[in-house]
C-alpha cells in the first residue's frame, strides 16, 4: 500500500540508505569537480570506480583488512587519474572521448581481472559501522547520522574540505583561474600542465574511493560493472551542483534518495511500475541540466585544450 | 587548438550560444586525416592496443600468439565464423555511420545504447502490433519506426544542446537509462510473451515475430539482409556528408560554428540535424537486430544485454574508420572479429572476453591522442612547404 512508504519504520530507513548511498556520489562528484574546475571534463569517472571497487574489493578479500583495500583502491584510482591527465592534459586528446576510452577500458580491465582471479560473487568484511559515542544514541537521528561506516564520513566531511579548499586556498584559486582563463593564469606564472595533472589524478583518487565505498563499505560483494552509471550520474552532478562542493552534497542527497524510497517501492510492493521509478533520477538530471544548471558557474575553458602562443 | 585568448572572457563549453572564442572550432575539428599519416594512424593505435593487450596475456600467463591466433581462427576460421563476425560487426556500421555524421557536426553523440534500444522497441512494436500484416509491409514499418524512434532519442539531446546549450554529452548518457527503464517495463509488462505469462516462467522477452517478417538470410549462416543495409546506409551518410550542401554544412559547423554563423549558416539546425541522423542510424540498426538477428525483443535489465555494447564499440568503429562512413565497414568488422574471436579466446586459453573492451577502451584512448601527433606532423610540413615556397624564397633574398 502506498501509504505504508509513511509510516516511521520506512522513513527512517529511506533516510538511512539515503544518508549510507549518497557516499559514492560524493566521493566521484567532488573529485571530478576539482578536474572540471581546472578545465578537463573527466568522463571515465564510471571505469575508474570500477577499478577503484575492484582493487578496494580483491586487496580485502586478500588480506582482510579493509584499510588496505582502501589504500589499494586509492592507488589504482591515481594511476587511472594521472593516466586520464597525460591523455587530456600532455597528449592533449579530446575530453569527451577519450573519456569514454578510459570508461570502456575500466570497465573491462575490472570485470578481466575479477574473473581472472575469483570468478565468483564473494562477500568480504568491508568497514563496520562506526558508531559515534553519545551522538548514536539520540533517538531516530542517532540511526540516521551517526552509525555509519567511516567512508560515509569521509564522504561528508570531505564537502566542507574541499569547499575550503577551492575558495579559500591559493591553490583554490589557481585551480579557479586555470579553468577560466588558462592563458591568463599561465602568463601569471602558474604552471596550467601541473595543476590540471593535479586536480585530474586527485579525481581519480576520490573515484577510486568511490568505487571503494560500494565494494568494501556499503555492499561489501563485487559485482561486473557494479557501479552501473553511477559515475556517469557523478559528471552530471557536478553541473547540477553548480561546481561547487555544497551542491554536489545536494545532488548527491536527491539521487540516493530518491534511489533509497524506489528501492523501499519495490520492497513493499507499491504498484508503481518500478522501471519508472529507476528513470526519474535520470529524468531529473536532463531537467536539472536544463533549468537548473547557471552556465556563468560554468568554468569557461572546460574541455579546451590549452596550448601557450595560441591564444 | 581551442584555446581561450588572453581578456576574453568566454562563457559556457565550446557550443552554440556561448560566447566562446572566434578561434573555436568546436569540438572535433582535430580529427581529421592529414594527407600521409591519416590513414595509418589507427592501424598503429590498434597496433599499440593490441600489444598492450598482448603484454596483459602474458601477465595473466597466457600465449599472446595463442590467444590472438585463437581470436582470429574464432572470427575467421569457416563460414559461420566469417558470418557471425559480419553479424556482430553490422550494428557497429549503423551507430558508426551515425557517429560520423554527428562527430564531423561538432555534437558528441554518447546515445548510441539508448538508441539501439529505443530502435529495436520501435520495430518490436510495429511487429507484434501489425502481426497479421503481409511481411514486407511489417519489415518496412518496422524499419521506419526504428528510424523514427532512434531519431527522436538523438533529436532531444540535440534540440536542448543546440537552442538550450545543455551539454550533449551527459544528456546522451542519461538518455540510455530512459532507454533501459522503458525497454524493461515493456518487456515485462505490455510486450511480455503471453505464452510466457501462462506457463508463469515471466522472462522478460516478447513473443517470437510473425515469420513473415524475417529479414532475408544471405546465406545458409546467421547473415542476413541487415548487413546489406548497413552498407547501405554507410554509402549514403558518406554521399549526404561529402556530397550535398546539407552535409557540408554539417561539416562547416563541426569545423568552425563561428564562421559557419557568419557565412549565413543556422548553426543550431545542422546542429540538431546531426544529432537527430546520428541517433536515426542507430535505432535502424537497433530496429534489424530484432528484425534479422533476433526476432523478438529481450533485456536482461541493463542495455548490454540488448546490445552487446554496440553503441560504444560503434563509438571505437568510427574513430577507427577516420569519422569516415565508408572507413567504418572495415573497422566495424575489425572490431565484430574481435568481439566473436573472444569466445574462441577464452576456451583456447581460458582469458575472459572482457579483453576485448579492455582492448576497445585502449584503441579509443589512443587514437584520440595520437591526434597530437598527427598535428604536429602536419604543422611540421606546412613550415617546410611554407620554406620551400618560391615567395619564401624571393623573401629571403631580398632580405639578404
Amino acid at each position: 500500500m502506498i501509504t505504508d512508504l509513511f509510516s516511521p519504520a520506512v522513513l527512517l530507513g529511506i533516510a538511512t540508505s539515503g544518508i549510507r548511498f549518497a557516499t559514492p556520489y560524493l566521493f566521484a562528484t567532488i573529485g571530478e569537480t576539482f578536474g572540471q574546475l581546472s578545465g578537463v571534463l573527466n568522463l571515465g569517472v564510471e571505469g575508474i570506480m570500477l577499478m577503484g571497487a575492484y582493487a578496494g574489493f580483491i586487496a580485502t578479500f586478500r588480506t582482510g583488512n579493509p584499510v588496505l583495500g582502501l589504500v589499494a583502491a586509492i592507488l589504482v584510482g591515481g594511476v587511472m587519474g594521472l593516466a586520464m591527465a597525460v591523455i587530456s592534459v600532455t597528449l592533449k586528446a579530446e575530453q569527451g572521448i577519450s573519456g569514454i576510452g578510459v570508461y570502456l577500458f575500466g570497465l573491462g580491465m575490472s570485470d578481466l581481472l575479477f574473473q581472472k582471479a575469483l570468478g565468483t560473487v564473494e562477500t568480504v568484511n568491508g568497514f563496520a559501522p562506526l558508531r559515534i559515542p553519545l551522538l548514536a544514541d539520540i533517538p531516530i537521528l542517532g540511526e540516521v547520522f551517526f552509525n555509519h561506516n567511516v567512508l560515509v564520513y569521509a564522504a561528508f566531511a570531505l564537502v566542507p574540505l574541499s569547499a575550503f579548499l577551492i575558495n579559500k586556498t591559493t591553490w583554490g584559486l589557481q585551480i579557479r583561474s586555470v579553468g577560466q582563463n588558462p592563458a591568463a593564469a599561465d602568463a601569471l606564472g602558474v604552471s596550467v600542465a601541473r595543476v590540471r595533472y593535479l586536480t585530474v589524478t586527485l579525481g581519480g583518487v576520490l573515484s577510486g574511493v568511490a568505487g571503494a565505498s560500494l565494494s568494501i563499505g556499503l555492499l561489501n560483494v563485487f559485482q561486473q560493472n557494479m557501479t552501473s552509471g553511477m559515475g556517469f550520474i557523478a559528471v552530471a552532478l557536478v553541473y547540477f551542483g553548480g561546481w561547487r562542493p555544497l551542491g554536489a552534497l545536494l545532488g548527491a542527497l536527491l539521487f540516493s534518495s530518491v534511489n533509497a524510497l524506489q528501492s523501499w517501492v519495490q520492497v513493499l510492493a507499491i504498484p508503481i511500475p518500478s522501471d519508472f521509478a529507476v528513470m526519474m533520477p535520470y529524468v531529473l538530471t536532463i531537467l536539472a541540466l536544463i533549468f537548473a544548471v547557471r552556465k556563468v558557474d560554468q568554468p569557461a575553458a572546460l574541455t579546451r585544450i590549452f596550448e601557450r602562443g595560441e591564444g | 587548438m581551442a584555446t581561450v585568448p588572453v581578456g576574453q572572457p568566454t562563457q559556457g563549453d565550446p557550443s552554440m550560444k556561448s560566447g566562446a572564442s572566434p578561434r573555436d572550432r568546436g569540438y572535433l575539428s582535430g580529427i581529421r586525416p592529414t594527407r600521409w599519416l591519416g590513414p595509418l594512424m589507427p592501424f598503429l593505435a590498434a597496433l599499440a592496443a593490441f600489444l598492450i593487450g598482448g603484454v596483459m596475456l602474458w601477465l595473466l600467463g597466457a600465449n599472446p600468439f595463442e590467444a590472438y591466433a585463437a581470436m582470429f581462427q574464432g572470427a575467421f576460421g569457416s563460414l559461420n565464423s566469417v558470418a557471425d563476425t559480419i553479424v556482430k560487426a553490422t550494428p557497429l556500421m549503423f551507430v558508426g555511420a551515425g557517429i560520423c555524421i554527428s562527430f564531423r557536426g561538432g555534437v558528441i553523440n554518447i546515445g548510441g545504447e539508448g538508441q539501439l534500444v529505443a530502435g529495436a522497441l520501435a520495430a518490436t512494436l510495429a511487429a507484434i502490433g501489425l502481426r497479421h500484416w503481409p511481411g514486407w509491409a511489417i519489415i518496412t514499418l518496422a524499419l521506419a519506426f526504428g528510424f523514427l524512434a532512434g531519431a527522436v532519442w538523438g533529436v532531444i539531446p540535440g534540440a536542448l544542446k543546440a537552442y538550450l546549450n545543455v551539454n550533449e554529452i551527459l544528456t546522451t548518457i542519461m538518455m540510455n537509462q530512459i532507454a533501459v527503464q522503458v525497454m524493461n517495463f515493456l518487456l515485462s509488462g505490455p510486450l511480455m510473451d503471453p505464452q510466457q505469462m501462462l506457463e508463469g516462467s515471466f522472462i522478460p522477452q516478447t513473443a517470437r515475430f510473425p515469420q513473415a517478417a524475417d529479414l532475408p538470410r544471405l546465406l545458409p549462416t546467421r547473415l542476413h539482409a541487415g548487413t546489406l543495409l548497413a552498407v547501405i546506409v554507410a554509402v549514403l551518410a558518406w554521399a549526404l556528408l561529402w556530397r550535398t550542401t546539407v552535409g557540408f554544412r554539417i561539416r562547416a559547423v563541426g569545423h568552425n560554428i563561428h564562421a559557419s554563423r557568419r557565412a549565413g549558416i543556422r548553426v543550431e539546425r545542422y546542429a540538431v540535424l546531426a544529432l537527430l541522423l546520428s541517433g536515426a542510424l542507430a535505432g535502424l540498426g537497433g530496429a534489424t537486430q530484432v528484425m534479422g538477428l533476433h526476432h523478438r525483443m529481450f533485456t536482461d535489465g541493463s542495455a548490454t544485454g540488448f546490445t552487446g555494447s554496440a553503441g560504444f564499440n560503434g563509438i571505437v568503429a568510427a574513430l577507427f574508420g577516420q569519422l569516415h562512413p565508408l572507413g567504418t565497414i572495415p573497422a566495424s568488422i575489425l572490431f565484430g572479429a574481435m568481439l566473436v574471436g573472444a569466445n574462441k579466446m577464452q576456451s583456447a586459453v581460458q582469458i575472459p572476453t572482457a579483453l576485448v573492451t579492455v582492448l576497445n577502451g585502449l584503441v579509443v584512448v589512443f587514437v584520440v591522442a595520437s591526434e597530437l601527433w598527427r598535428r604536429q606532423i602536419a604543422k611540421r610540413q606546412e613550415m617546410t612547404a611554407m620554406a620551400s615556397s618560391p615567395d619564401f624564397a624571393v623573401e629571403e633574398a631580398a632580405r639578404a
